[in-house]
């Protein structure tokens, strides 16, 4: 690389004022971007990465932050701008997208009208001209039919489509540079490659450079020419990203790859395998343990879900008539043993967290039968209905909100034992010290409160509290989705470990094939509320059989840099509705019996 | 005075009580307004004790004297000692002020509770008949109350506090609806808690803050109200004095005998100021979350 770097960053050290300290978030970090280069800054939370890109934009409040070194974008350094040229520079010589498409375009303005106001602001251009080059933008970011939807609003189009509009206007300018925050985070996996490639391929037609920030190995494997590993606000290594991944030399790049799961990491194990647990100093990872065997398969099984249905009415109108009905969980049936993991896996919208829920009532099922630990669980009053909860208890995605914050973390876990009477006060407090220790934490802990814990701590405090009512089944609703890399590996390891000692059954919900794959006995994808296949984990991942099925593991980012000049061929396909009109009746399915246990939908 | 004595404990368990007084003290305006409440409330409640006048005593010889050794305050326009009638006062102003709110509070957050948690019809029914209430200007309809209810200070009380209770209730639910989304509710829920003990302990707790600092903001209202009240012959009853009903005569006198209007005023000003910032100071106190 002789040419000159587009961004060049020197020395970087941006600090925030915190309670009139200033307290430094990215330290000394350098590094370059190439023209037509794509650099990703991979880490976790709180590692800076996100402060860094905003750092290049200046887009940090200006009292509260203060950013040392350089930054050169194009030989200019951005720090030593007036913020009125800052303004010139930002949209037009960098341009940056956001994580959160439903959130970063303006609601009430038809996106051609944001995507032409960087156009007439920016470049000059005429109302006419920006039209006609907005609509280009559009096709270019594989907008399908785009000079008919210029004057569509946001709400009108579905989360990928957001983030190729905000991926347009972002390319309006013609920007040199194109910092991407996060941009295919909040996807669903199949878009998320969609997403991806978009992105390679204008790069490889405008050329310009982009810096890529992002915690996903998989996607920074994918994408990315070079990669910064940021821990904790510095840059601990930086290089080619084959170099990275093959002969990564800090101890955290290290541990970081191995707690990455890996799709088709299973082929040759028979059981769910913990994750390899790398010492942070010596980067030394011991051989990943199997869970022994702890399927009750000969029983009956704990669970026992037929022909479940959920609906929900959509009214609209001026009385609120029904005028159809979203249908959510259709027609679904599986077993689960005791001491069985079974995942559900699928993408947003498919079902998946509503089967989950109505199994266990906190949503009312339209029909089917549901058998939990000898209860009917769908024709129980209310005190039946709190007695069944013994059995059955919830773990949520998000340790942010899924505990009470004005209520003690041992208070939190000791109210369901002493809420269904199972011992004195006395008993609650032995309970509580005790399960604190078994989700390893310390029994001291329970007298603070959750927002003095970090996500993984909380996940293991909702876990406890979870299992203070000794329950037979847990559904786990993405309860690693939201916890970075490191700490879902080690949260995974914790329920497999607890599957183990306390012979669990586990309704892992989730949307990431690559952990499911880990922790699973057996599978069942889902798609519009309805199972396509299931069977034995091994079975469905080494010979997945349905459409959907494939298509779901395909879009997976692989961990393999090897793999990044792959393209999946930009489609369009959008996640179907499953809104039907009133009246509608869902179609017969049949299953075809792949190998024992393995059904795959027909038709 | 009683409510804010034991807010802190009603509210908080054991174990916060000393949590949430050591933020309270390192809150500096939180402890002045905590200041300025109990000056006000010592002196409401030592008023019996106090060698003062008597505040209803006429004098003919002194009738609106300004502030002098005799009479600090001065003297209004019966001849009546401000001084003294002003610490009087204090015992029908505060109390309108906070036992109004303790009535709008006590019936208001309940039904937005249960009308933000339950939704549906209860809501429905609960929602129109709030606006109903809201649709009438708050002192017009504290005042066709009062008069229903018949001419006294406690009566007055329920008509401001009846009046401001709607606030309470629409405040209340909305706080309700945002935070009923909240996983650890549902969790509650597939914990097997019922709905009382889910409203108490896991929705109350979090729609609080902006409860208590509305609630402070409304006995500086009800404490005007009251006054309004007075003035025309609803709230305490003359003889007696309140801020409120000294006020509304002294504005008579605005050029002859401007103190008769000054220390009332500046009594209202410093008591509303002063619930105001106990109640910020409350709010951050009692939140865990905050260090």
């Amino acid at each position: 690389m002789s040419q000159a770097p587009v961004l060049s960053v020197k020395n970087l050290t941006t600090s925030f004022l915190v309670d009139g300290e200033w307290k430094s978030v990215v330290r000394d970090v350098s590094f370059d971007v190439f023209p037509g280069e794509t650099v990703a800054i991979v880490g976790e939370s709180g590692s800076g990465k996100s402060v860094t890109s905003l750092s290049c934009m200046r887009l940090l409040a200006p009292g509260s932050s203060r950013i040392e070194g350089k930054i050169l974008l194009n030989g200019r350094d951005l720090l030593a701008l007036s913020e009125k040229e800052m303004r010139a520079v930002r949209g037009n010589e960098e341009s940056m997208i956001f994580q959160e498409p439903m959130t970063s375009l303006n609601p009430i303005f038809t996106i051609g009208r944001q995507i032409s106001e960087v156009l007439t602001r920016h470049k000059g251009l005429s109302k006419q001209e920006a039209r006609a080059e907005t609509v280009r933008l559009l096709e270019k970011v594989r907008i399908p039919n785009a000079g008919a939807r210029f004057d569509d609003y946001p709400h009108q189009f579905s989360g990928g489509m957001r983030q190729r509009v905000m991926i347009a206007m972002a390319l309006a300018s013609k920007p040199k540079l194109l910092i991407a925050d996060e941009p295919t985070t909040a996807l669903d996996v199949t878009i998320q490659g969609q997403i991806l490639d978009l992105i390679k391929v204008l790069q490889e037609e405008e050329g310009m450079s982009v810096l890529f920030i992002t915690h996903d190995m998989g996607v920074v494997a994918e994408i990315a020419d070079r990669t910064i590993v940021m821990y904790r606000g510095e840059a601990v290594e930086s290089g080619p990203t084959e170099e990275i991944f093959h002969h990564g030399k800090h101890p955290y790049t290290r541990a970081l790859l191995s707690a990455v799961p890996k799709l088709g990491s299973m082929q040759d194990r028979k059981w769910p395998t913990r994750f390899a647990v790398v010492d942070m100093k010596t980067g030394e990872a011991p051989e990943p343990q199997e869970v022994a065997g702890t399927v009750a398969s000969g029983k009956t099984p704990v669970l026992s879900v037929k022909n479940l249905v959920t609906r929900f009415a959509v009214r609209s109108g001026l009385f609120s008539r029904q005028t159809g009905s979203v249908h959510a969980v259709e027609n679904i049936s599986f077993d689960l043993h005791q001491g069985e993991t079974l995942s559900l896996v699928g993408e947003s919208g498919c079902g998946k967290s509503t089967t989950g829920r109505s199994i266990m009532r906190l949503i009312e099922p339209t029909g089917g039968e549901v058998a939990l630990d000898g209860y009917d669980v769908l024709k129980l009053d209310s005190v039946g209905l709190r007695n069944m909860r013994k059995s059955v208890q919830m773990i949520f995605q998000d340790p942010f909100s899924s505990l009470n914050p004005r209520m003690t973390v041992g208070a939190a876990i000791s109210e369901p034992f002493i809420k269904h009477k199972l011992g004195s006060a006395k008993d609650a407090k032995e309970k509580t010290a005790d399960l604190l220790r078994k989700v390893g934490l310390s029994p001291d802990m329970a007298r603070r409160y959750p927002h003095e814990f970090s996500g993984g701590q909380r996940q293991r405090i909702a876990i406890a509290r979870a299992l203070s009512l000794n329950p037979k089944v847990i559904v786990a609703d993405e309860s690693v989705s939201a916890l970075d890399v490191s700490i879902k590996a080690q949260v995974c390891n914790l329920l497999l470990d607890l599957q183990e000692s306390l012979n669990l059954a586990f309704l892992f919900i989730s949307h990431d094939m690559a952990v499911v794959e880990r922790v699973s006995h057996r599978v069942a994808v889902m798609y519009l509320g309805e199972i396509v296949e299931i069977g034995p984990r091994a079975a469905v991942f080494d010979n997945p059989q349905h459409a959907y099925t494939k298509k779901l593991m395909a879009a997976v980012p692989v961990p393999d840099p090897a793999r990044r000049g792959i393209r999946r061929g930009i489609s369009n396909d959008e996640l179907k509705s499953p809104v039907r009109p009133m009246g509608f009746v869902p179609p017969k399915r049949e299953y075809r019996e792949v190998s024992e246990g393995h059904l795959v939908q027909v038709g | 005075m009683t409510t804010i004595d034991q807010a802190p404990a009603v509210v908080a368990p054991k174990k916060e009580k000393s949590r949430a007084w050591r933020k309270m003290k390192r809150n500096k305006s939180a402890l002045v307004g905590c200041g300025i409440v109990f000056f006000f409330a010592i002196l409401a409640i030592a008023a019996p004790l106090l060698p003062i006048p008597d505040p209803i005593a006429t004098s003919w010889t002194a009738i609106r004297k300004a502030p002098s050794a005799a009479h600090w305050l001065g003297t209004d326009d019966l001849g009546r000692d401000i001084l003294s009638r002003m610490i009087w006062g204090a015992q029908a102003s505060l109390m309108a002020g906070v036992f109004s709110v303790v009535i709008a509070v006590g019936i208001g957050v309940p039904f937005g509770l249960v009308s933000g948690y339950f939704g549906g019809w209860v809501d429905m029914v609960i929602s129109r008949i709030t606006e109903a209430l809201l649709a009438m200007p708050f002192l017009i309809m504290a005042i066709a109350l009062a008069a229903f209810l018949g001419p006294s200070l406690t009566n007055a009380m329920i008509a401001i506090g009846l009046s401001a209770m709607p606030i309470f209730v629409r405040l209340t639910r909305g706080q309700v609806l945002a935070v009923k989304t909240e996983d650890y509710v549902e969790g509650a829920r597939s914990v097997g808690l019922n709905h009382f003990e889910i409203m108490t302990r896991y929705i109350l707790p979090n729609v609080f803050a902006p409860i208590i600092v509305q609630a402070t903001l409304t006995i500086a209202t009800a404490i005007i109200a009251e006054a309004s009240l007075s003035f025309l012959g609803l709230g305490q009853q003359p003889p007696s004095p309140s801020w409120g009903s000294m006020l509304n005569v002294a504005k008579n006198f605005l050029t002859q005998a401007p103190w008769m209007a000054m220390w009332p005023g500046i009594a209202i000003f410093l008591v509303v100021i002063g619930f105001n910032m106990l109640g910020d100071g409350l709010r951050d106190a009692l939140d865990p979350r905050e260090a």
